[in-house]
């Protein structure tokens, strides 16, 4: 198998007695929007989970960047360029979009106590708000900027998500639904914007149940099922794939 | 009269101090911490043994307070980490017993229910006792403004917006890359350090520290006035204390106005007085008098 961006390993994780991860492999190659799709229950957001060190993986290795991050805390995952999304939005719901932004600009001095006191920083400080502004406008959230994130709309929330990860100047993003209950032509938009970051370099990989936009902007295809990887390929193959078929629908008898 | 109101401008500073303190922890950071008499009882002792028996200058012996005072809330942040909301709560509660039952039990070291008393203060016996409370006063209020100046500047910096993301969603903090545990820690420490040096203040004003000097009535009266104030806005914990103290203090008077009650019922209709205004306030203004606000930035880059 080609060494990718990310290379997961045997990936292994239960929940009092429930194994939501039998271990997963799978890669990520630099430049794609990769899908992870698979039936519910198949451990997609628990692969998320392990990855990003939210929850720490019981066996398995997470290969990032040619480091093995296995069992990282989330911060140190983040702080190494992978950052993730969560399925249910979770701004902070007081703090401004354009704060929300800010919380997740790296290596800001002003968050070191004695620099704060000081009144250090502030020149980190304004480049991060610049580049905050910046990432609001590309996602349509400048008007709403200053408004608290709690008060925003569904699909508001699911750019700031997007918005937070970018300001974190990540090389890879794991999106954990950045369509479901959004809009048709918000899902548009957010393709749009997908697919332009990815020419600028980002890397994705999406968990997402929505095939017509799998099959538009996601290549290759990870599925997943009972947690472990089922296969991969574009996704007319894996839409072919008899397997991945009876995963979804069940066994023909 | 006059010396009346002085005196109660140094308790009104003493609990803005307390009140600045759990605004930190508790108002930014989202941890409940019922301990802070705990700390206040720490940084009276300290200072007052330090006094005593170091012969330290009131700056030295409050410093000394202060540290240590912080490194029990330091102390205190680790072993509770993993607890949140009411859990924490109990535990920091539990903590301010503790300490009550230290300071009443060795007594080698705090004298035990009797307390310390002759302890040193500058101009004490040299000034008038007006203008000692005069004095106080200012010292009070100048520690207090300072202690203001740096809450403000680090609740507006980039430390004060981790802060606020750790107190609604600890995992996005994480996520973000920050180092929650080193935060709280902090954040705990240097709230616990300004109620220290209210400890400490407070030795040197009244010249006695007992035990009893530090029960729960006072974390009571902090979480109040910093409620009503404004949780999350370090004004609001300022103006809270102050409304507090004339609430306690002003109800006083009250016997004068309503004639043929017994000490005994003025006594009791002065708490239940106190307790109408605070819930009247939080039914009227539940998010305190100054709420917290939240930071808006220009936007044109």
């Amino acid at each position: 198998m080609a060494e990718g961006l990310l290379s997961v390993r045997g990936l292994v994780r239960s929940f009092y007695g429930v194994q939501a991860l039998a271990g997963a492999d799978f890669d990520v190659t630099s430049g794609t929007i990769t899908a992870l799709i698979g039936p519910n229950g198949a451990g997609k957001t628990t692969a998320f989970q392990c990855i990003s060190g939210v929850v720490p993986p019981e066996g398995g290795r997470v290969i990032f960047m040619g480091a093995d991050i296995t069992g990282w805390p989330a911060e140190q995952v983040s702080r190494a360029g992978l950052v993730r999304t969560f399925q249910i939005a979770r701004g902070i719901p007081r703090l401004s979009v354009l704060e929300n932004l800010l919380l997740y600009a790296p290596d800001q001095p002003g968050e070191r106590m004695w620099a704060a006191l000081l009144g250090a920083g502030r020149t980190a400080e304004r480049r991060a708000r610049e580049r905050a502004v910046a990432i609001a406008r590309r996602l349509d959230l400048l008007p709403v900027a200053n408004h608290a994130a709690g008060a925003l709309s569904g699909g508001q929330k699911k750019l700031l998500e997007i918005g937070r990860a970018l300001m974190a100047a990540p090389r890879l993003v794991l999106l954990d639904e950045p369509i479901a209950g959004v809009n048709p032509t918000l899902a548009e938009r957010i393709a749009e914007h997908l697919e332009s970051l990815r020419r600028e370099g980002i890397t994705f990989l999406v968990i997402e149940h929505h095939m017509d936009m799998i099959a538009r902007l996601c290549d290759p295809v990870i599925v997943m099922a009972g947690g472990r990887t089922l296969t991969v390929g574009s996704f007319a193959a894996v839409a072919a794939d008899s397997a991945v078929q009876e995963a979804y629908l069940g066994r023909r008898t | 009269m006059l010396d009346y109101l002085v005196s109660l401008s140094v308790f009104a500073g003493l609990y803005a101090l307390l009140a600045l303190g759990l605004n930190l922890v508790w108002g930014l950071g989202g941890m409940v911490n019922l301990g802070l008499a705990g700390f206040y009882s720490i940084g009276a002792y300290v200072s007052a043994l330090a006094a005593l028996h170091l012969h330290l200058a009131l700056p030295l012996a409050a410093l000394l307070a202060a540290l240590l005072a912080g490194a029990a809330g330091a102390a205190l942040a680790v072993v509770t980490s993993r607890l949140k909301g009411d859990y924490l709560a109990i535990v920091t509660l539990g903590f301010a017993e503790v300490i009550q039952l230290i300071a009443a039990n060795e007594i080698w070291l705090t004298n035990g229910t009797d307390g310390l008393s002759a302890i040193p203060a500058p101009g004490r016996g040299k000034l008038s006792p007006f203008h000692f409370d005069l004095a106080a006063a200012a010292t009070v209020w100048i520690v207090l403004a300072l202690i203001a100046l740096g809450l403000v500047r680090l609740s507006r910096a980039s430390y004060g917006r981790v802060l606020r993301a750790i107190r609604e969603d600890e995992t996005v903090a994480r996520v973000a890359g920050k180092r929650v545990l080193a935060f709280k820690i902090g954040a705990f420490a240097v709230g616990a350090a300004v109620m220290g040096l209210a400890g400490s203040l407070y030795a040197a004003y009244d010249g006695y520290v007992a035990p009893d000097s530090f029960d729960v009535l006072v974390t009571v009266l902090v979480v109040l006035a910093l409620t009503a104030g404004g949780v999350g806005n370090m004004a609001g914990a300022v103006l809270g204390s102050a409304l507090v103290v004339a609430l306690t203090e002003g109800t006083r008077f009250l016997g004068g106005l309503l004639p043929g009650l017994s000490a005994l019922q003025v006594a009791s209709l002065r708490q239940g007085a106190i307790g109408f205004f605070l819930l009247l306030l939080l039914r009227l203004r539940p998010q305190g008098i100054l709420p917290e606000r939240m930071r808006v930035h220009r936007l044109d880059g």
